[in-house]
């Protein structure tokens, strides 16, 4: 077994929540990964924070910047929040068989590099177990895109689950693989060793995004181009080679 | 520092009247508005290239040449000329004929295009926009420095033995400008040649481009052309001014928030976040001050005044406003903020001397036609003779 002591001893979680009403079960949801994943954590001797993003009172910011291309400040700060976090609860209602349109709208302004290799829980909440698979079939490859690590373990919540103890050792499964991947930095690590390996967007908001001239790699084959070299690929290389 | 107007030609309907002007009327009311833009003494009309409705600005070159012969003083530029989609080779034969007819009146701004069917219509895959446009750079600037050129790359059939012509007026290529908001790469071809970077400072956070200038700033300097501070920068911009405040905000509203890009957003929100300044002139005057604070001294800046279906009556009053009211002011306010040595943006008369000094600039003549179209090895009779043309052998 891998030595598990991390060597960061203090963690964020962002929560992410789309469910809209006050109080949203689908925040309750959240809120009991969170609750157990902090208490996983404390209990192996690390401490984390929770900080929670509540999609409900953003709706029309994440609207505009669909519809404009601008994050105004108050969908800033929360992808800001997002990019600071080391790892991801993403709960979202179910509407109309799918993840809701809001939570899409807000993943939608996420830069494609901000949350590689972070660990995610993946959750939903809806009306009827039907829709259970909702969470595997759409949270799941969306997270994929994004080249997150969603846990092992999905969350569905139907409102049969709530009276179910089945739900509670989920939960704590679903934890105990958050707090196992925290803990052994797998995420961050990938993160910090491949970095230059993803594609990235020049002043995105990604914790490691190109900011300033150190940060941007010349030597790459654009840039070359970008200086007046061939864009042919193959001879001028080899013979730099030769 | 220069100031001036910029646009792509958009046509959409007038929110108040519901008129939609015909092609036919934008391009009139286009070439008004650069005729009134050099009366009132602003330096530079630039318009951009689109090639889909509802835009009429599919040839720049065509329009800028007619508005050429229509002016006296102002530089007519681009904003931006398609360095993915068109062939270089006809950009620099068509730029080098409006520099010509235009007596040196003419720079240019490069930019990529992101309208992603536009590329296919050229023969082009957006997929490969960021090293064609990087690629076909680098051969405009050949073609245009040098009078024979043997190429070969990977976006173009080569080039063997090719002469562009006409050659740039006095054998001086017109200045250009690379226009880029996000891609480093730009700012380093940019920084590269020693060119001018453009950032369009709208639809966006103020000061969100900071990085990227500074970027290309610090390059222009590593390549040798000057200090950070005197690498030569324009920003983009947005205004409509109103003697009063108030009557800007209220007369703008409407076009505002009809125009897509805006739809759901409030005015008031986009002025207090972004460059957008909708004012009186002493307001307009006061946001562009920050520009040069935030930026760093720069030497170009472009007003979005005739878009959003604003009628041509407001156009021409915006243009007017900016070349009365606001513009004398910022050139008295910036020259006395701007730190000493920071160049000028170079003009076709700034960039003659720098060659030739005291000199005549080369006219280039060509060699008699030998009789097959071609005028020998050596096009021109001061042609270097070292320098041979080799024609295709296929024929």
């Amino acid at each position: 077994m891998n030595d598990l002591t991390p060597a960061v001893t203090s963690f964020t979680i962002a929560l992410v929540n789309a469910g809209v009403s006050d109080p949203s079960s689908t925040r309750l949801l959240a809120d009991r990964i969170a609750q157990k994943t902090v208490d996983i954590l404390e209990a192996s001797g690390t401490t984390a924070t929770v900080r929670a993003i509540d999609l409900g009172p953003l709706a029309v910011d994440i609207a505009q910047g669909i519809v404009s291309g601008i994050l105004n400040p108050k969908v800033q700060t929360a992808m800001e929040l997002l990019a600071g976090a080391d790892a991801v609860i993403a709960a979202t209602p179910v509407y109309k068989a799918g993840i809701s349109g809001l939570f899409k709208s807000f993943a939608d302004l996420i830069d494609n590099d901000l949350l590689i290799a972070k660990p995610v829980v993946l959750a939903a909440t809806g009306g009827s177990a039907r829709h259970a698979m909702v969470v595997d079939d759409q949270l799941r490859p969306l997270f994929g895109f994004l080249r997150t690590i969603p846990v092992p373990t999905s969350l569905y919540c139907a409102p049969e689950d709530w009276a179910s103890t089945d739900l509670g050792k989920r939960i704590a499964r679903a934890a105990q693989e958050l707090s196992v991947m925290l803990r052994s930095g797998a995420g961050r690590q990938i993160a910090d060793s491949n970095w230059s390996g993803y594609d990235h967007q020049f002043g995105g908001n990604a914790t490691r995004a190109q900011r300033s001239l150190d940060d941007v790699d010349f030597t790459t084959d654009f840039m070359r181009l970008a200086t007046g070299a061939s864009a042919r690929p193959q001879d001028g290389d080899r013979a730099d080679v030769r | 520092m220069q100031f001036g107007i910029f646009g792509v030609g958009d046509i959409s309907p007038d929110p108040t009247t519901g008129h939609t002007q015909s092609e036919a009327e934008r391009i009139g009311n286009l070439i008004k508005i650069a005729r009134r833009a050099d009366e009132v003494g602003l330096d530079v009309f630039a318009l951009g290239e689109h090639h889909n409705p509802p835009f009429v600005m599919s040839s720049p070159p065509a329009l800028l040449a007619h508005i050429a012969a229509l002016t006296d003083r102002i530089i007519l530029s681009t904003a931006v000329t398609l360095i993915t989609t068109n062939d270089p080779v006809k950009i620099a034969e068509d730029y080098a004929m409006v520099q010509h007819v235009a007596k040196g009146r003419l720079d240019l701004m490069l930019g990529r295009g992101n309208t992603v069917p536009v590329y296919p219509w050229f023969g082009k895959d957006i997929r490969q926009g960021v090293p064609l446009a990087l690629e076909n750079y680098n051969l405009l600037h050949r073609l245009w420095r040098e009078d024979v050129v043997d190429w070969e790359g990977r976006f173009r059939t080569p080039l063997q033995g090719f002469t562009s012509t006409p050659r740039p007026l006095d054998d001086v290529p017109p200045f250009v400008w690379h226009g880029s908001i996000r891609s480093p790469e730009t700012a380093e071809q940019a920084a590269y040649y020693g060119n001018g970077f453009f950032a369009n400072h709208i639809l966006a956070p103020n000061f969100h481009f900071k990085p990227i200038v500074e970027l290309y700033r610090r390059r222009y300097e590593h390549y040798g052309h000057g200090t950070a501070e005197q690498a030569i920068v324009g920003l983009g911009g947005q205004a409509f001014v109103a003697k009063r405040s108030q009557d800007a905000v209220d007369t703008y509203r409407p076009y505002f928030e009809n125009y897509p890009v805006f739809r759901g957003s409030k005015l008031e929100d986009y002025m207090a976040g972004t460059p957008l300044t909708v004012g009186s002139p002493q307001e307009v005057i006061e946001k562009v001050l920050t520009f040069q604070e935030g930026f760093g001294d720069y030497q170009r800046q472009l007003f979005s005044v005739d878009a959003l279906g604003l009628p041509l009556d407001m156009a021409l009053e915006q243009v007017e406003l900016l070349g009365t009211e606001v513009v004398p002011v910022l050139r008295k306010e910036m020259a006395v903020r701007r730190k000493p040595g920071i160049p000028d943006a170079p003009t076709h008369a700034s960039l003659v001397r720098a060659k030739y000094g005291d000199a005549e600039p080369r006219q280039p003549r060509p060699n008699p036609n030998r009789g097959d179209n071609l005028s020998g090895t050596s096009p021109y009779q001061d042609s270097d003779p070292a320098v041979e043309a080799s024609f295709p052998a296929a024929f």
